[in-house]
């Protein structure tokens, strides 16, 4: 089964460190917006490149933006209610919608609960308002903690919040009591973010007269907090992601597992028979009826490695025997000795994957191993 | 048609950088009809991209120009020079060739150090001079002043130099007139055994290498056996002929006091070097012409591939290289920092940058290069004397006696108001002033001597920053020196990085040595541990630097979108790794050995 992602290139604002495709919209081009979602799932024409003998079951489903609640419950359904139609989607699939704490109330959250969502993501960032404030996030610490509340009074507990580290003025104690809030609403997932000066935001550009942390400052920061929340028995299992067991994305599990999807929307990206391919960063161009465009072919023995060494639990080699048919090549594993030795990576009989501390220099590490 | 001998002009145009000369040559040849127009590119003779492109003439070229004045006919033959002080030697040997000298000043900036040092030369050749004052066109342009500044400063009638626009071809014609007027015919005895000096050589694929010749007595034609004289080589002569600008005409024979080439199926230019003398087998001279001596060079350095395997590509290059600049010396050497490469010899440090680039640019080559080096004689202790050019050969400090190093005679021109800046310049780089003269109310020449290691850095660029490009330079090796030299070695991560050791006056080693260090550390990427940079003579470390472990390289967002980006950056970074070196367990791109070579810029 695969996985299908919408991208909603709307937000209220624009946050002064995302590089993200999105706009401001009116009704009308929320409207004619989700009306091509419906057309491309009803008709197929933008992906009819690479979608021809394709065997479109999905068991999740996902909403990432931009802000996708800024859609609104009913768009999202109605999106939701056409994949259904168009597509196969797997009884018990996981739904996700991610949303900005503000301008949510607790009926858009009833409302998507019924309409089959069952996992929300909330953009929280940090729960230290001055920071929230730095990141352009103006929703204060209560208006979170009510849209979490609305959230799991809806009946969905399948949450994740995201949280950034590296952000200015940040310290140890502020992280924790990011932490702490996260552990104090019971959420059973959260997403943590190394926050990275992307050219072309105003972070970039004002990057001299930000407080920002330093690099080995930032690396204590991402060891605290993976230790606090692995103590708390939210565990890792990604570079940035954090789960209880049995909550971790399924979703974004496909990217790191090298599994396929269909992304639509403008700058959505695909992955289906072999093939990436991507929606150009033109909204206007995606209601028009404008196709996906040939990326690169995916899924080789290279890029499977560098997604598994995302996760925890890295590459397993009958895993790895099983799809390329041949076992890892003797250079990989005598390097990841090396890396081993270092405490940089785990190596047993059965797999191979980084430590935490490889995580944090694993560009270096995979350039090496591949 | 063959013209008399008192028809035959043979000249040089002679002028500083960038005052105009090759702008000059290529509207003579249009005036001349030398050219047709539609082959007529920008600076017909500067051929190469890099020439045009820095606009100096590297090469000396000549062409045969006719000019009809009074129904009378006249051969011009121009041979070019090349306009930087590195090529002195083969600047004598052009002008050696000529009766006179076309004497360029640009109408805004007046004479220049290299208008005074090429004036010298062709005086000292004998030359008859033809000033020109060019760029009157330029608003700036003060053609009076000037005039006045080559009567008080050269001694020639500024009155008669005509004034003109190379540029819009502005009263061009006027120094064809003087040409005619003012220059000497040859002389010379057509019966005399051949003696015929050789001003230039290239190498062609076709013909092999093309002699560019001035007889001076004699005849030669195909079919006569040359010989040369330096090097007694003998070949049998295939063709001879006369130079147009785009093309090469033969002849039956040249004469005594024509200008013109041979071709003899010579392999390489150093079989024809310029300054040597042609004769004939058959009736050889009995003397050659004075004035031949082998270039050597002066600066050298370690060229190495950037990525191993271009090894053979980098000798080829080399190798074909050498076919047509017989300065250009080379020889394998190996570094136990950068692997196998070649220890090269220059005659400047624009010459090793101009032999840097076209080896980068015509025969694509990724290059690294060990800091530039003169020669340094070390005297030891048991009387034996060593020639040091490469500082990896420099022997154990407790067995010299005493060490030596190349010394310049160097003139600096530039308008007053920087003489203060020009000196500190100078001390800062060990000059000792000799002295200063105002050559006109807005010029003075600055004398100094200075150490030639000083200049084969950057002086150049430092000089023309300083003085908002106004000061030019000159300079000639006089001799060596006894100094206080000291040789740095640089060490990552404890292991000493023989590319990177310097030999340096002892005075300058303290600054040199943090500069290098912070350069170093700038430069060199983070490593999974930490590298200490340090700076020593012999065992004793004078400077230190850290590069900090690498604790940070991670991409932490990683989706369906990313995974193609993030794999061409994983790409891109091991690409990044094959163009460092690796020293023991450090690993140093290319652009820390750049930048210690840069060590002025801020």
């Amino acid at each position: 089964m695969k996985g299908l992602y919408f991208h909603i290139p709307f937000c209220r604002s624009k946050c002064p460190y995302c590089d993200f495709y999105s706009r401001l919209p009116d009704d009308a081009m929320l409207d004619a917006y989700t009306d091509a979602l419906c057309d491309e799932m009803s008709t197929g024409t933008r992906t009819a490149a690479f979608t021809e003998n394709a065997d479109l079951s999905f068991d999740t489903v996902y909403f990432g933006g931009g802000t996708p609640s800024v859609l609104g419950g009913e768009r999202l359904l109605r999106i939701l209610n056409e994949a259904k139609k168009a597509y196969r989607i797997a009884e018990n699939a996981e739904i996700t919608v991610e949303c900005n704490p503000s301008g949510v109330d607790e009926e858009f959250f009833r409302q998507l609960a019924h309409g089959g969502v069952n996992r929300i993501s909330l953009g929280l960032q940090s729960a230290v308002d001055a920071e929230r404030r730095q990141l352009g996030r103006f929703a204060d610490k209560k208006q979170v903690e009510k849209a979490l509340k609305n959230t799991q009074k809806s009946g969905i507990t399948n949450l994740s919040l995201d949280v950034m580290i590296g952000i200015p003025d940040q310290t140890i104690a502020s992280l924790d009591e990011t932490l702490q809030f996260c552990l104090s609403m019971g959420v059973p997932h959260i997403s943590a973010y190394m926050l990275a000066l992307e050219e072309n935001t105003v972070f970039y550009r004002r990057r001299d007269r930000l407080n920002l942390p330093d690099e080995d400052a930032v690396c204590e920061l991402y060891l605290h907090m993976a230790e606090t929340l692995t103590k708390n028995g939210i565990l890792q299992y990604e570079i940035s992601n954090f789960a209880k067991p049995g909550f971790p994305s399924r979703h974004n599990l496909k990217y790191w597992n090298c599994e396929e999807y269909l992304g639509l929307g403008p700058s959505a990206h695909s992955f289906l028979g072999g093939k990436r391919f991507f929606f150009p960063r033109d909204t206007d161009g995606f209601i028009k009826g404008d196709c996906a465009v040939f990326d690169a072919f995916g899924g080789d023995a290279e890029e499977y490695l560098m997604l598994r060494l995302r996760l925890t639990d890295g590459v397993r080699f009958a895993d790895y025997k099983e799809r390329f048919d041949s076992p890892l090549p003797d250079g990989f594993l005598k390097k990841a000795h090396a890396f081993a030795g270092q405490g940089l990576m785990t190596l047993t009989d059965e797999h191979a994957a980084l430590t935490r501390n490889g995580f944090l220099v694993s560009n270096y590490i995979v350039s090496e191993l591949l | 048609m063959k013209i008399p001998k008192k028809h035959i002009r043979n000249f040089s145009i002679i002028a500083h950088i960038d005052h105009g000369k090759s702008t000059l040559a290529d509207r003579l040849l249009e005036l001349t009809n030398s050219v047709a127009k539609r082959d007529m590119q920008q600076q017909i003779l500067d051929d190469m991209d890099l020439e045009r492109e820095r606009g100096i003439t590297i090469k000396a070229h000549a062409v045969t120009l006719y000019y009809t004045q009074d129904g009378e006919e006249y051969e011009l033959n121009l041979i070019d020079t090349p306009g930087h002080v590195d090529f002195n030697y083969e600047v004598s040997r052009s002008l050696a060739a000529c009766e006179g000298a076309v004497l360029i000043v640009d109408a805004t900036q007046g004479i220049e150090a290299q208008t005074l040092a090429n004036t010298y030369l062709a005086l000292d050749h004998d030359l008859e001079l033809v000033p020109v004052i060019n760029k009157i066109d330029l608003p700036a342009a003060d053609p009076d002043r000037v005039a006045l500044d080559i009567e008080e400063i050269i001694g020639l009638d500024g009155s008669l130099a005509p004034r003109v626009s190379a540029k819009t071809g502005e009263n061009v014609e006027e120094v064809l007139k003087q040409i005619v007027a003012l220059v000497p015919c040859p002389e010379g005895d057509d019966d005399a055994p051949l003696r015929a000096l050789v001003f230039d050589s290239v190498y062609d694929n076709y013909k092999g290498v093309i002699v560019y010749v001035r007889i001076m007595d004699g005849t030669i034609k195909p079919g006569d056996t040359m010989r040369m004289m330096a090097t007694g080589a003998e070949f049998t002569v295939v063709e001879v002929g006369k130079m147009a600008a785009t093309s090469l005409n033969p002849a039956k024979k040249l004469c005594a006091g024509e200008v013109g080439y041979i071709t003899a199926s010579i392999k390489t230019v150093r079989d024809a070097r310029v300054g040597d003398t042609v004769t004939t087998a058959e009736n050889p001279a009995a003397e050659p012409l004075a004035g031949y001596k082998k270039v050597n060079p002066m600066v050298f350095c370690g060229i190495y591939p950037a990525d191993g395997a271009d090894y053979e590509a980098l000798k080829e290059a080399l190798e074909k290289l050498q076919l047509n600049d017989a300065a250009l010396s080379f020889e394998p050497e190996t570094s136990g920092a950068l692997g196998f490469g070649f220890r090269c010899g220059f005659l400047g440090l624009l010459h090793l940058e101009i032999i840097q680039e076209r080896l980068e640019r015509e025969y694509d080559l990724d290059l690294v290069s060990t800091v530039p080096s003169v020669i340094y004689k070390i005297h030891m202790r048991n009387g034996e004397v060593l020639e040091i050019d490469n500082p990896t050969k420099y022997p154990d400090p407790a067995e010299i006696d005493f060490a030596e190093e190349p010394m310049t005679d160097a003139h600096i021109f530039s308008p007053p108001e920087f003489v203060g800046t020009i000196m500190d310049l100078c001390q800062e780089r060990r000059g000792n002033y000799k002295g200063m003269i105002y050559i006109s109310a807005d010029r003075v020449e600055i004398s100094y001597d200075l150490p030639l290691n000083e200049i084969i850095y950057d002086f150049f660029d430092a000089l023309k920053s300083r003085t908002k490009g106004y000061a030019s330079f000159d300079y000639e090796l006089k001799g060596y020196e006894q100094s206080n030299l000291v040789k740095l070695d640089v060490l990552l991560n404890g292991d000493a990085v023989d590319a990177l050791s310097f030999i340096i006056h002892s005075d300058k080693a303290y600054g040199r040595a943090r500069k290098i260090a912070e350069k170093l550390k700038d430069n060199i990427p983070r490593q999974m541990f930490e590298i200490p940079i340090q700076i020593a003579i012999g065992g004793k470390i004078i400077a230190r630097e850290t590069v900090k472990a690498l604790r940070k390289d991670v991409l932490a967002k990683c989706y369906g979108g990313d995974i193609t980006r993030k794999k061409k950056l994983l790409e891109k970074q091991k690409e990044g790794k094959k163009r460092m070196r690796s020293f023991g367990t450090v690993e140093v791109p290319q652009e820390a050995f750049m930048a210690i070579l840069k060590l002025d810029e801020q």
